[in-house]
């Protein structure tokens, strides 16, 4: 089985892997880090969403290995010190979620929609999120969080 | 005297371990040596099965177990249940097939549950699966509601014709002589098409047996545990109540879909005890698809009388309902009694006749989906009384101002008697905050761009709040719908809320929370809501039917009066004063006529410590139960109107504005009820503009099984939405409230398809109007 070393949420990590694991699953599975979701099985839904490099990446449609040597940030690895992400905030804030299970996905992407996008209107915050699917909120809170956090997280200067 | 937390936008208390990936669904779960089922689904609408060859699948590493029918039957683990029971006009009762978890001998439809494959690792278990090798005869089958009755398939020898009921409600006789009567009739074909549910999170059962205790626990997605545990040992047989626990922890959304007993979650609890280990199965999206239950697929001929002035005479509908290949748990209810009931509408219809059909076809079973049965029924209504309106050159608030209900209560002729309501408010209200006196120019300011506006109005009424156990009782119902609370307040003051509802994204840890601390007057931080665990809750009925608040939430404001009541009596003995002397208010108990007070958490310590009363006369503890049981059901209603406008070059439809105003009653927190209606208006568009079920006529094989072919409504899809409320509080429960949860999707789908064919000057117009649908009825008009 191949090793693989990478740091998830600021950790190092070495581990021995079989080759054909997905990174969800490893994440999930082998890390305990279940915030990370599975919600489908075509690449479609984004509940899987994490940040490779600090890019947003759907993590149903890689394999582990592929992350060797890569910084992987989850769900989990948003807060720092125990103070919530701008995004996470807004997402409170703003009644952004109702189940939870699109979410961590969802909060994953918009970080890096705003770091992609800083001043993203509502129209190009609505395409940015073309590979995200919530069933619940009917994304206007979702939206509206997240042209929140672009403003809070100083995007908007 | 502190502000009180009703009616104010708390933020949500669940909030915090959804956003730090710190929520625990059932797929987090794990137990040390669990194995992993996967099902063998059938890939044929319809087939006998000749014999099934699970000796290659043991042969492969991993391999524990392949389990049957004949292994379940071997167990008496018995079929499935359809838990309502409905008559047909002739008086029989409803044809039911027998639905076994795993397939006996026949398979109904593509995905049908023929075996389930045990293995060490979810690899091996699906390498094992694929490995079975099932002999199929196959047979032909049918899909299509229209067919299912005139086809030569049978699905079930208990049903001929494929009928599983004829039903009928109203005076048939009275509906007759009102259209003979009538100045204007109109009629309409619709198809309300079908549906599938997808909640985010897809199913997933996490089944325990301990050998030592003969008990069973099963975790898993559910949005009823209790009802799960009462099916699954009264009826399917696999332990006795008192030896099965379920529980349901985070729940990713459910929409009606979760409600339901469904194979696997059998399979998985029943099979843990032959395997000896835990047995754990997660739908991949695509077994969604294929066998969670779908929603809606009625066929429906709709027609009203009307007198010359647009009054309402009478109503006619007769509508084929499509329930797949097997009847799921609650599916008989949602075609009659969940819909046909609520054909009145706003409107004062003096006559009401509706004839309905229920079918079998070899598709996925169809039960409840968010609304279940109103929003066929707001379809037919609605759809129906914008015709009106345009066929008699009426404005179409006009006509249903000219038909509205004004006294209350009113009995309608369709069973329901609504309790209270005002429909000019909401219709008012819509009509300001939409606009509709600017778009006229609106729509000519469109058509300088070569666009078509439309515009459309849907004013809906749904019965809620299920439900009335007697009344339900009367009507077939296997089980009454009343619910749960125990308030449990703690030696510190702080109090556990153990509730049957369950959420599943409704958020209700925080609207319950925020009126029990109302009412205690402490914080909500010192109020915990507890729900979704059969040890845990002494029983539920469980969430659906916009019911949580106007049952669940009932029960607990019951509860907490008991405990209320009890403080007093405790406290009235700690203070040496009468009882009668003794004031409860923002947290403190008074006696009047002195200046002894004692906080709440100091009664509530005084209660455990025993020590300052008479302990042979009032208990010590400060605990109280309540089994609610609703008067009536509750009439959530309201106006919602859409604003489209349409490329003619592309048939893109844009929903430019979308305006909803509900009368949900008294509100607790306005932004989780905003966030249910924004939901719900998702998923209503998403009927009318994307999503569609569709099997192949011939094969029987499910055309839209993955995301690639089902369109979900995605944020690109979707304005933002104009959401206002007007308030008419519910006099059937002691809050006041009626339910938020499904309006948006019973009342979307008519304004938007009514905005459509307003836009394209068609009159029938089926869902999903897709760019290709659309544009082709452009074409033509221009050829």
């Amino acid at each position: 089985m191949p090793k693989i070393e990478m740091r998830v949420n600021g950790k190092p990590i070495s581990v021995e892997t079989e080759a054909e694991t997905l990174l969800v699953h490893f994440l999930r599975d082998r890390l305990g880090l279940t915030g990370t979701h599975v919600g489908c099985d075509t690449g479609q839904c984004g509940a899987c969403t994490v940040h490779l490099n600090g890019e947003a990446v759907k993590s149903c449609t890689m394999f582990a290995v592929q992350a060797h040597g890569a910084e992987i940030t989850t769900i989990e690895g948003l807060a720092k010190n125990g103070k919530l992400h701008p995004m996470q905030e807004a997402f409170r804030e703003h009644h952004a979620l109702q189940c939870g299970f699109c979410t961590p996905g969802m909060i994953m992407a918009a970080v890096d929609i705003v770091r992609r996008k800083p001043n993203a209107d509502e129209k190009t915050i609505r395409q940015e999120l073309e590979g995200n699917i919530c069933r619940c909120t009917g994304y206007h809170n979702i939206v509206k969080a997240i042209a929140s956090a672009a403003a809070g997280m100083g995007a908007r200067s | 005297m502190t502000a009180s937390l009703i009616g104010r936008p708390v933020k949500r208390k669940e909030d915090r371990r959804f956003i730090t990936g710190t929520g625990h669904y059932t797929d987090d779960l794990s137990r040390p040596h669990q194995t992993h089922a996967v099902f063998v689904r059938s890939p044929h609408a319809h087939a006998k099965i000749r014999k099934i060859d699970a000796a290659p699948a043991l042969a492969l590493p991993g391999v524990i177990q392949v389990l049957t029918g004949e292994d379940l039957k071997a167990d008496n683990v018995q079929g499935l249940i359809c838990g309502w029971m409905i008559h047909s006009k002739d008086g029989s009762p409803m044809k039911a097939g027998g639905h076994p978890a795993l397939a006996l001998g026949k398979v109904r439809y593509v995905g049908d549950h023929v075996a389930v494959v045990i293995a060490e690792t979810p690899a091996a278990a699906k390498d094992g699966a694929e490995a079975v090798v099932v002999d199929y005869e196959e047979l032909p089958s049918v899909t299509s509601t229209g067919d299912a009755q005139s086809s030569s398939v049978q699905i079930h020898d208990e049903a001929p014709r494929n009928t599983v009921y004829q039903w009928a409600l109203g005076d048939e006789k009275a509906t007759g002589a009102a259209f003979a009567n009538a100045a204007q009739v109109v009629e309409l074909n619709l198809v309300n098409n079908r549906l599938i549910p997808n909640a985010m999170e897809p199913r997933a059962a996490l089944g325990e047996y301990d050998s030592g205790s003969g008990i069973y626990t099963l975790t898993t997605t559910s949005q009823n545990p209790h009802v799960a545990r009462l099916v699954l040992s009264a009826f399917v047989q696999i332990a006795p109540e008192h030896k099965l626990r379920v529980i349901a922890p985070d729940v990713g959304g459910g929409f009606g879909s979760k409600i339901f007993i469904y194979p696997e979650e059998t399979v998985c609890v029943w099979a843990a005890k032959r395997v000896g280990r835990p047995v754990k199965w997660t739908a991949e999206r695509g077994e969604s698809f294929l066998a969670d239950a779908h929603g809606r697929d009625h066929v429906t001929h709709g027609a009203l009388a009307l007198d010359k002035d647009g009054r309402v005479l009478g109503l006619r509908v007769k509508t084929t309902a499509n329930l797949g290949a097997y009847l799921s748990t609650f599916s008989s209810a949602v075609p009659t009694y969940l819909y046909a009931t609520l054909l009145s509408g706003q409107y004062n219809i003096p006559a009401i006749y509706a004839e309905v059909d229920a079918v079998y076809t070899n598709t996925a079973p169809v039960d409840a989906y968010r609304g279940a049965g109103r929003p066929e029924a707001t379809y037919v209504v609605e759809r129906l009384m914008e015709e009106a309106a345009r066929k008699l050159k009426l404005d179409p608030a006009e006509i249903r101002r000219r038909n509205f209900i004004r006294e209350f209560p009113h009995q309608t002729p369709v069973i329901l008697a609504y309790d209270i309501g005002d429909y000019d408010a909401s219709l008012k209200e819509a009509v300001k905050r939409a606009d509709v006196s600017g778009f006229a120019q609106r729509k000519a300011d469109a058509a300088k761009r070569d666009k078509k506006r439309g515009l459309g109005f849907s004013t809906y009424i749904e019965a809620c709040g299920l439900a009335p156990s007697a009344a339900v009782g009367s009507l077939g119902a296997g089980v009454g719908l009343w619910e749960s609370a125990e308030v449990r307040v703690n030696p510190t003051g702080s109090v556990e809320v153990l509730t049957g509802s369950h959420s599943h994204g409704q958020g209700h840890e925080t609207t319950f929370a925020q009126l029990v601390a109302d009412r205690l007057g402490i914080s909500i931080d010192q109020v915990e809501i507890v729900h979704g665990d059969t040890d845990k809750v002494q029983f539920g009925m469980g969430t659906y039917g916009s019911r949580s608040a106007a049952v669940g939430l009932s029960a607990i404001s019951l509860a907490t009066d008991k405990v209320i009541a009890k403080a007093k009596h405790i406290a009235a003995y700690v203070m040496e004063v009468p009882e009668d002397d003794v004031e409860f208010k923002d947290g403190e108990f008074a006696a009047v006529k002195t200046n002894k007070k004692m906080t709440f958490g100091e009664v509530a310590l005084a209660a455990y410590v025993g020590h300052k009363f008479p302990t042979d006369q009032i208990e010590p503890g400060l605990k109280e139960t309540s089994f609610y049981d609703p008067k009536n059901f509750t009439f959530p209603a309201g106006c919602h109107i859409c604003e489209v406008e349409i490329d003619p070059d592309t048939g893109v439809v844009e929903i430019v504005k979308f305006t909803a105003v509900d009368d949900f009653g008294t509100v607790i927190n306005p932004m989780i009820v905003e966030g249910q209606v924004h939901g719900g208006i998702a998923q209503g568009i998403g009927q009318a503009l994307l999503e569609h079920g569709v099997y192949d006529k011939e094969s029987g094989q499910l055309l839209t099984g993955s995301y690639m072919d089902y369109c979900m409504p995605r944020a690109d899809d979707l304005p933002s939405f104009e959401v206002g409320m007007t308030i008419t509080a519910c006099p059937s429960n002691p809050i006041g409230v009626k339910g938020c949860g499904e309006a948006g999707a019973i009342a979307a789908p008519a304004a938007v398809m009514n905005a459509i064919t307003d836009a394209l000057g068609v009159k029938e117009f089926d869902m999903p109007a897709t760019p290709e649908k659309v544009w082709r009825a452009l074409s033509g008009q221009r050829a």
